[in-house]
């Protein structure tokens, strides 16, 4: 190849260049203002609640008096954020192990077969994610009640489960499907059971799935508002939970430690979504997608 | 697990949801034999090879290993190899452990299991691959460890689903090679799935034609090649000339045929009656240029279209009486060349036309027929 | 098993199961089946029949009280009023822009990652957030007073505004997101081949891309329409929940945990998930007039 020493064709590339730059400059200028606009109003939104956590007192003056952490000892005595953190991550990891259990298989199934009713079936798991939580979350919160199961711990993993299982199902059916089915047949061959082919050959494919909709699950239930605010008891509240009653009784309390109750859920929410991120496409967490090739 | 002397398959069908893939199947198969299934996509070949896999349960029919009935077992249980399409090696597993799984799931003792894989890899020339994923293997690599895997635990039987049609033209041609070796120095007792009629011709000590889910022909391969059992075989087989035709005069198996204003004689295959609706087919080498005036089959045309294929030429000729030839020839020939044709009576065979099927097969020509 | 002879068994039964593709495999999904029924359909019913059985008057009385009390009934109207407007909004806001983005370069990640933020953040902080960012003495109004744009500060909070800002924050990175990777899924040398045949980016736009995005549009559309259709915590917290922002699932939830009347909370909630399948119904029906098959890309 040390023969080839014609010059790069430069010239038609930075013409065509230049001329798409120029067509492109009025939408491409209007685009990116509505995304910096969109952008700084988000970061007014987090700051504004994030400067005042730490301020001492802030009336109509574009910054507080003064600075203090003050509000963080406040908030964490007087809203039992120990407490509530605690039953955050307890409920967090039993839905997401629950759901796993159960819409992994699930999952497999759909992905992998066709047998009579499953359209059926599928639209069925994709209702509660398709339906508002409210519209169902006020009934079964009241079978739950009617059982027991509400106003307390249980209750809320079982509501939360609710739009979860589909969650998993949706987001794993993909990660399946891209498992050449040849592979099990080929295991099966060489004289693997069942059993051994899920646990030698599919397990270990499918770890970035599980990971994958895992993380997805612990950032929606950790979220989720609704369904835990209608089920849960005074001390099976979560994080999300605890800062709406806070919230929504805020003459009690001094702005400010709610302020930094918000920053201290914020936190929570951006360390989780960071180790989404390592695992997952931005895309997905909003939606089943399936993964953009990025080489 | 045990070596067998006969495999029988009897009366085996397979449907799905209505839709017959495979019907009823009668083949025996003796130790040690290379079969080939050989047809067009959507035959019924992997079907079959599936079921005798265990990999789809049959709908109707038996498959006897001997006097033991195996159909209802599993596939882990038949004691059966199988090389994919598309390898499907276990991504996850370096090489060694790839060819290493049907003896670890056999669960025999790991000084022995290592040194079979040892002698497997040995087998494919594999020996400075084995602590890769296959991921990083070339085509023809890969394809390779599929084998070594399914016949490392020396399976009574080796099942090929397609195994070539991944490869290049020049890695098919070495490979083959490798299959044919490995069956003979092995002693393996092989059933090859393929669509490729010479692939199945040089590897196959018999060959199974299936079209339409049913058996065509089963033969040795220079049964195959000379004398296709009915028109269709014969178009699979590479008889790229199928003319339309009417019997004149039959005598014994010796046909005079009329085709599109043209005489022709010819081998009569099968049950054929005077006046009758005939497909005549012959091999595209088969047709001579320039052959001696006074043969039979004597016709003159008008070369059409020439492609060069190295030592021969492949041409399109149309007669006087406009009927559409195939041929390869050494000659040099050009468009548009005024040329002579023959054909030996005895390479042009005549089947009868089946009544209801394929009637929009052209009168003269085969494009429709290839 | 049970036949021995070597001739023609009839199709045992497992078998002509399995042919139509039933066999133990389906064992996998008995538990998700029994989850879906347990906590969601058997709820749901309940829920149904509950709502056919009021505390007082005859089985549709509940119904006919949320419809002849005109407070009640305008929560539809309420709701509609600002779910509609933002999913529309948010969807149509994320077509060029996403469009724009389509391609690949540099900072794209940061972008779309920026962009999750506010929904994983959810609505309960960003309406705290709203309610310091837009207040009257907030940073918003500050800016705008300061560069006179205005007189007075603008009221944006505590009103039908506060609430569609905040659908609009985390509802538009969801369809800006969801929008993105339909477009990604459109095989970019279709575009190509329009431009060889001479289409202009206008007519490559509107003849080949979005008649393909369509769909994608209609899906992205309900889901962010449910977003907004179930507002709730906002509604509370920057709304005005007594009067304009007084949405349907809150008129719900005060009915099932302020006055205890869960088959009026049900029917209330049957009315809603009602309306909400509907305006779904009629975007997926127009949804299926276009090409839904493969889009060629690698979605």
């Amino acid at each position: 190849m040390a023969t080839t020493t014609e010059a790069p064709p430069t010239r038609p590339s930075t013409t065509t260049e230049r001329r798409r730059r120029i067509t492109a400059r009025p939408a491409a200028w209007i685009v990116w203002g509505v995304v910096i606009f969109f952008f700084l109003n988000l970061l007014g939104v987090v700051a504004s609640v994030l400067v005042s956590s730490f301020g001492q007192r802030w009336f109509d003056t574009w910054l507080p008096d003064g600075y203090t952490t003050r509000w963080y000892g406040r908030a964490w005595d007087e809203f039992a954020l120990l407490q509530v953190i605690t039953v955050t991550l307890q409920v967090s990891v039993l839905v997401v192990g629950l759901s796993l259990l159960i819409g992994v298989p699930a999952a497999y199934v759909l992905a992998r077969r066709s047998f009579p009713g499953k359209r059926v079936i599928f639209l069925v798991f994709l209702l509660p994610i398709l339906m508002p939580p409210i519209t169902y979350g006020i009934p079964l919160a009241t079978v739950l009640y009617k059982f027991g199961l509400a106003g307390n711990m249980s209750g809320v993993v079982l509501a939360n489960l609710v739009p979860s299982v589909p969650f998993v199902i949706l987001t794993m059916t993909p990660f399946i499907e891209q498992i050449d089915p040849r592979m099990e047949s080929a295991a099966r061959m060489c004289g693997a059971g069942l059993r051994t082919v899920f646990l030698r050959v599919l397990t270990p494919l499918l770890v970035p799935g599980i990971l994958a909709s895992a993380i997805l699950v612990l950032v929606r239930t950790v979220g989720m508002f609704e369904l835990t605010f209608l089920t849960a008891g005074p001390d099976s509240q979560t994080l999300v939970v605890a800062l709406y009653y806070s919230m929504s009784a805020s003459g009690i309390r001094a702005q400010q430690s709610v302020d930094a109750m918000a920053v201290i859920y914020t936190s929570m929410m951006l360390v989780l979504l960071v180790v989404a991120l390592r695992y997952v496409n931005p895309t997905q967490l909003v939606a089943r997608v399936k993964d953009e090739p990025e080489h | 697990m045990s070596a067998f002397s006969r495999l029988r398959l009897d009366g085996v069908s397979r449907r799905f949801g209505g839709q017959a893939a495979l019907t009823e199947l009668d083949l025996t198969i003796e130790s040690g034999e290379f079969i080939a299934l050989l047809g067009p996509s959507g035959c019924g070949k992997s079907t079959a090879l599936n079921c005798l896999a265990g990999l789809l349960p049959l709908t109707q029919g038996s498959i006897w290993q001997d006097e033991r009935r195996i159909d209802t077992l599993p596939p882990e249980r038949r004691g059966f190899g199988m090389v994919f399409q598309s390898y499907a090696l276990f991504p996850h597993l370096t090489v060694r452990a790839n060819i290493a799984f049907g003896l670890r799931m056999r669960r025999l003792p790991r000084e022995e299991t290592r040194r079979r894989t040892e002698e497997a890899v040995r087998l494919v020339r594999l020996e400075d691959h084995v602590d890769k994923l296959p991921g990083q293997l070339s085509g023809g690599q890969q394809q390779r460890v599929a084998i070594a895997r399914a016949v490392v635990f020396e399976p009574s039987l080796v099942l090929m689903d397609e195994p070539l049609s991944n490869l290049d033209a020049k890695l098919r041609l070495e490979m083959r090679t490798e299959i044919r070796r490995l069956h003979q120095s092995l002693g393996l007792t092989t059933v090859y799935v393929t669509h490729d009629q010479e692939e199945a011709l040089s590897l196959a000590d018999r060959l199974v034609v299936l079209r339409e889910g049913r058996v065509q022909q089963i033969g040795s391969p220079r049964e195959l090649h000379n004398r296709p059992a009915n028109w269709h075989v014969a178009d699979f087989m590479g008889y790229r000339n199928l003319w339309r035709g009417r019997v004149d005069r039959l005598d014994g198996n010796r046909a005079t045929i009329e085709s599109s204003g043209q005489r022709l004689l010819g081998e009569a295959v099968g049950d054929l009656r005077t006046g009758a609706d005939t497909m005549v087919a012959v091999r595209p080498e088969d047709i001579r240029v320039d052959g001696p005036g006074e043969t039979p089959n004597a016709m003159s045309a008008i070369i059409e279209v020439v492609e060069y294929q190295g030592r021969e030429l492949a041409a399109e000729a149309r007669t006087d009486t406009g009927m559409l030839l195939h041929l390869r020839t050494e000659q040099r020939i050009a468009p548009g060349d005024q040329v002579k044709l023959a054909i030996d009576p005895q390479r042009l065979l005549v089947y009868p036309a089946d009544a209801a099927r394929r009637t929009d097969l052209p009168a003269s020509g085969s494009e429709a027929a290839r | 098993m049970s036949d021995a002879g070597p001739g023609r068994p009839l199709a045992h039964w497992q078998h002509r199961l399995a042919e139509r593709g039933v066999d133990r495999q389906l064992w996998l999904l008995v538990p998700a089946l029994i989850f879906v029924v347990a906590l969601f359909l058997y709820p749901f019913f309940y829920g149904l029949t509950l709502s056919f059985q009021p505390t007082n008057g005859g089985p549709f009385s509940d119904y006919a009280r949320f419809f002849s009390d005109a407070y009640e009934r305008g929560t539809i109207w309420i709701t509609l009023r600002i779910a509609l407007p933002a999913a529309l909004l948010n969807v149509l806001a994320a077509v060029p822009i996403a469009y724009r983005m389509r391609g690949r370069f540099r900072g794209k990640r940061l972008v779309t990652t920026l962009l999750v933020v506010p929904i994983t953040l959810g609505t309960v902080l960003t309406a705290q957030g709203l309610l310091n960012f837009l207040g009257p003495t907030g940073w918003f109004n500050r800016i705008l007073l300061a560069t006179s744009l205005v007189d007075e500060p603008v009221r944006l909070t505590h009103n039908y505004w506060g609430v569609f800002f905040s659908l609009v924050i985390t509802g538009f990175p969801f369809a800006f997101l969801l929008v993105l990777s339909y477009l990604s899924g459109i095989d970019p040398t279709l575009e190509r081949a329009a431009a060889t045949l001479g289409a202009d980016w206008r007519r490559r736009f509107t003849q080949i891309t979005l008649p393909l995005l369509m769909p994608g549009l209609a899906t992205t559309f309900c889901l962010t329409f449910v977003l907004a259709f179930s507002v709730f915590p906002s509604a509370v917290l920057v709304g005005n929940p007594a009067g304009e922002t007084r949405v349907i699932s809150l008129a719900a939830y005060q009915a099932a945990y302020e006055q205890y009347d869960y088959p009026y909370a049900s029917a209330i909630a049957m009315i809603m998930g009602f309306v909400e399948l509907v305006i779904i119904a009629v975007v997926l029906a127009a949804r299926s007039r276009f090409y839904t098959g493969s889009t060629g890309g690698k979605g």
